[in-house]
This record gives C-alpha cells, sequence and structure tokens, in this order.
C-alpha cells in the first residue's frame, strides 16, 4: 500500500458500445459513400458546352422589364397575394382543432391517432400535387390555389401547434386546472399564453411560404403570379420574367423582415 | 374537515406512491407534510384534488367525497381547495392581475372569463390581496418580470381568491432563499389564521416546517411514520423518517443575523432539545 500511486486509465466511453456494430458501421458507410460518389455521371463536354448557354440564359434576363407586362404582372401579384392571405387564414383556422387534437397531452387516444393522421396526410402531398388535383377537380384559377395552400397549411401548421403544446410547461397548465378552470378556460389561460408568440412566429413563416409556393401553384395552373411567368417563359419574354421574380425576392425579403420584427415584438 | 381513508396510489410504472394513508385535517389547522423526496408528498396533496387520480381509498372534504365526484363537480370541489406550487406555476406570459384573477375561473363563465371581464366584486378582491401581500403595484407586470419570493407571493393570492376551505401547498420554499422562505412560510401561516384556513404544506425543510406547523406528519415511502407536534421531532424520529444522519446539524444551518425574536427563540427550543 506504498509507492506512487497507480494511474488510472480513462476514456469516453463511445457512442456505440459494441465495437463489432461500430466498426462495420464506419466501414459501411465509407463504402457505400464512395461507391455513391463513383456513379455520379458527369458529363464534363456537355457542362463546357453548357457554360455559353446559361450565360446567354441568364443574360437574357437583363435588363428585367417591368412596364411592358406591367399589367398582367400587377394582376398576378395582387391575385397571389389574395391567394396567400386567404389559404393562410383558412389553413391555420383548420389547423387549430387538428393541432388541438393530435397534442398527446390534451386529446384521447382515438382524437390524437385521427389527427395526426390528417396531419400525415397533408404533409405527404407538396403543395405542387394538391394544387394539380385540385385544378382537375374544380378547373383552372386561383380557387384550385389558395384549396391547396390552405390544405397543405394545415397538415405544416397543425403539426408545429401539436408539438409546441405537447413542450408545454405542464406545472402552469397544472396549476390552472387546480383553480376550478373549465377546460376551455385552462385552454385559454394556461395553454393560449404559452404557445401564442411562437404561433404567431410561424403563422408569418407560413404566409411567407404561402407566398413562394403561389407562385409553383400558379406554374401548374392554379393561377396568380406562378401563372403570369409560365406566360413569360412561353412567350421567350426572360426579360418580363426576371421582373416577375425580382418581384417575388421583393416581397419574400419584405415578409421576412417583418415577420422577424413580429417575433421579437410578440415574445 | 378534510379525511383521508385508506388512499392508496400506485403509478402505472407499478411504483406504489401511497399505502394505505389515514389522515384527518380538521378545520383551522396548518399542518406540515415532510419526509424525503418521493416519499409520497407531491402525490398525497395532488390526490386530494384529484390532480393525480388515487388508486382507491376515499377523500372527504367536509361532507363531499371528491374521490366519488364526477368531472363537473370536481371543478366545482377544487374551488374550495387552494393549491400553492414550488416553483410558484405561475402563467408566465400573463400579468399578475391575470394570474390572481384565474383563481376565479371556477367561479366564472367562459366568455367573461376570456374577455377578461371578471365581476367588479373579483376584480377588488384581487387588489385587496394583492396589497396584502404588497405587490399592488405590479398589477400589469408580467409574471416572468417578478423575482422569486414574489412570485411566490402572487401564488399565494391567486389560491385565496378562490376563498377556499383548504389550502394544498407543495413545497412553498423549495426554489427561494432562506430569508425569503421564511416570509413565505409566515405569510401562507398568517393568512391561514386570518381566514381560518386549514393547510397542508409539505415542505423538505424540517426547521421551517417545527417553525411554522401546529402538526407535522412525517411521511416515509408512502406511509405516516410520524403525526404529532412539532416539539416531539427528536433525532430519533427524525431517523425513522429520513434515515440515519447527525441531525444537529439541521438546526446550525441557520443564520442567526436573519432570524426574528420569535424565531431565535423557537431555534433555542429546538438546540435544547437536540442537546
Amino acid at each position: 500500500m506504498n509507492g506512487a500511486p497507480v494511474d488510472r486509465h480513462w476514456r469516453r466511453p463511445p457512442f456505440i458500445a459494441n465495437p463489432l456494430l461500430r466498426w462495420s458501421l464506419f466501414v459501411g458507410a465509407g463504402v457505400y459513400l464512395a461507391l455513391a460518389f463513383g456513379t455520379i455521371d458527369v458529363d464534363w463536354p456537355r457542362i463546357a458546352d453548357g457554360v455559353p448557354r446559361g450565360q446567354r440564359f441568364i443574360a437574357s434576363f437583363f435588363p428585367p422589364d417591368f412596364t411592358s407586362r406591367a399589367g398582367e404582372i400587377f394582376e398576378g401579384i395582387y391575385e397571389s397575394l389574395w391567394m396567400t392571405v386567404t389559404s393562410t387564414v383558412v389553413g391555420i383556422a383548420l389547423s387549430i382543432p387538428v393541432g388541438l387534437g393530435a397534442a398527446r397531452n390534451l386529446s384521447p387516444r382515438v382524437v390524437y391517432l385521427a389527427c395526426r393522421a390528417i396531419v400525415a396526410v397533408s404533409r405527404t402531398f407538396p403543395e405542387v400535387i394538391l394544387a394539380i388535383f385540385f385544378v382537375k377537380l374544380f378547373g383552372f384559377g386561383p380557387f384550385a390555389g389558395f384549396l391547396a395552400l390552405s390544405l397543405a397549411t394545415v397538415g405544416f401548421y397543425g403539426k408545429l401547434l401539436a408539438e409546441d403544446i405537447e413542450d408545454m410547461d405542464p406545472v402552469q397548465a397544472e396549476a390552472v386546472r387546480a383553480t376550478g378552470a373549465s377546460w376551455w378556460q385552462w385552454l385559454v389561460y394556461a395553454v393560449l399564453p404559452q404557445v401564442l408568440p411562437r404561433m404567431i412566429g410561424l403563422g408569418l413563416y407560413r404566409f411567407d411560404i404561402n407566398f413562394r409556393e403561389s407562385a409553383v401553384v400558379g406554374i401548374v395552373g392554379g393561377g396568380g403570379i406562378g401563372a403570369t411567368l409560365l406566360t413569360a417563359f412561353d412567350r421567350y419574354e426572360f426579360d418580363s420574367a426576371a421582373a416577375i421574380l425580382l418581384i417575388i425576392i421583393g416581397i419574400v425579403m419584405a415578409v421576412e423582415y417583418t415577420s422577424g420584427f413580429v417575433r421579437k415584438w410578440v415574445q | 374537515m378534510l379525511r383521508l381513508e385508506k388512499l392508496v396510489k400506485r403509478y402505472r410504472t407499478g411504483d406504489l406512491a401511497l399505502t394505505g394513508i389515514d389522515l384527518e385535517v380538521p378545520g383551522g389547522q396548518v399542518m406540515a407534510l415532510i419526509g424525503p423526496s418521493g416519499a409520497g408528498k407531491s402525490t398525497l396533496i395532488r390526490c386530494v384534488n384529484r390532480l393525480v387520480e388515487p388508486t382507491s381509498g376515499r377523500v372527504f372534504l367536509g361532507d363531499t367525497e371528491i374521490t366519488g365526484l364526477s368531472k363537473g363537480q370536481l371543478r366545482l370541489a377544487r374551488r374550495r381547495m387552494g393549491m400553492i406550487f414550488q416553483e410558484y406555476a405561475l402563467v408566465e406570459r400573463l400579468t399578475v392581475m391575470e394570474n390572481v384573477l384565474s383563481g376565479r375561473l371556477g367561479y366564472t363563465g367562459f366568455w367573461r372569463s376570456y374577455f377578461r371581464k371578471f365581476p367588479q366584486r373579483d376584480i377588488n378582491e384581487a387588489f385587496r390581496l394583492l396589497e396584502r401581500v404588497s405587490l399592488d403595484h405590479m398589477a400589469d407586470k408580467r409574471a416572468d418580470e417578478l423575482s422569486g419570493g414574489q412570485r411566490q407571493r402572487v401564488g399565494i393570492a391567486r389560491a385565496l381568491i378562490q376563498e377556499p376551505e383548504l389550502l394544498l401547498v407543495d413545497e412553498p420554499t423549495a426554489s427561494l432563499d432562506p430569508k425569503t422562505s421564511r416570509q413565505i412560510m409566515r405569510l401562507i401561516c398568517e393568512l391561514c389564521e386570518e381566514r381560518e384556513l386549514a393547510a397542508i404544506i409539505n415542505i423538505h425543510d424540517v426547521l421551517l416546517a417545527e417553525m411554522f406547523a401546529e402538526r407535522i406528519v412525517g411521511l416515509q415511502a408512502g406511509t405516516i411514520v410520524y403525526d404529532g407536534p412539532p416539539d416531539r421531532l427528536g433525532p430519533d424520529v427524525l431517523t425513522t423518517i429520513y434515515g440515519e444522519e447527525d441531525w444537529t446539524a439541521t438546526i446550525d444551518k441557520v443564520d442567526e443575523d436573519e432570524l426574528t425574536e420569535e424565531e431565535l427563540r423557537e431555534r433555542e427550543r429546538l438546540m435544547s432539545r437536540a442537546s
């Protein structure tokens, strides 16, 4: 029991304890990546060919022409904004009951599963697919786009609302329940104050997404600025298309800036 | 006033939190419930207002059998039991006033509460209570702007505006400094006396329990192992509740500067008993 103390060895325990599993995962991932990158088909002469074509394409965007199609552009933007506002409002309104139902700490199991199913289905189909479906159902025009964006909003907003409710502080909720509050009062006094700021921020974020998607939805016949953009490309009026793209970028940036400001303010 | 009969709680995980508690708290009595973490103190008071559903056994508040009530009736019964929480449990993004008035939700219709149109009588009472806990100038501050002691005083006002017959108090001082802890405990006990309220106070600070409560119940692994006045709570009893430890140290922890006359006398009494 005398002499220098014995050094005790220490190393951080590995993330995967089984060494065989650990090394086979590493090696497996390495081999797969090597093969995957090895099989990317790059046609170098085609790229060399494409560079000037790409340059010509970009060049044809300049200078952007805001004036010669100003009427159509204004109408398209107006329609897109209309589509964005209505679909965001309707989508969020519909997603509130779905979100409440899809929160595990609020709802009985049957309701929970049903609402999660609605969310999953709505999230499975991208806006374009929904728009194609609604165009088939109701014909060309912004109504189809409005429906597509509303339905997509339900999946997005319902899921995030449910998750935010599941993450709330249970003690605050318990305290309000202990006063003898009814379920609706409990919702307004304990749940709402906890989720509202984030949900306002996400509402603005969804507004932003819906505006961008309204351009995509328009390309498949859902009306709005997308339709105007498609027409411009079809007529090879790239300078007008450039103007439209610039306006979309401008509006998206404005919304983004506003939503950042509002989010800070509601916290 | 409050009577528990053979109260058992077994959690879904299989843990037996309460093993058949029989307990009676007469009107106006302030009772401290002490015991180690996990002894079932929180479970016990939550079984009283059924925030936790008891597995078996019965709870009576006056003549009402709480354990037999439907959801709607339970809501009405909960108004008669004010609850004060560890970590205050204020709704942080609501104002102090909204938090206090939330104690009236059980008496107010949905739309009135939604639009914050509480009866004038409730608003007067809320201001009176805030004044009583010296916070009336903070009415429109958001709850998360307050210090710990201030928050707990709002929590107390929220419980009292229910006009309860019983206070259920869960570790009211767990996140407060020693001085504020004493002030909060004193406030709770004074208010209980003023309003002739019965109270069950869960508290892990034995010394505070002895100072302020007229009766102490010791809980250990879901069973009552001590029930009596604070002055019979010697080191041997503390050992049955908490396990072997040098209990004189509990007493030395107190900072003398922060004690009032009364508390100093109390402390001398404890010291002489310990030695």
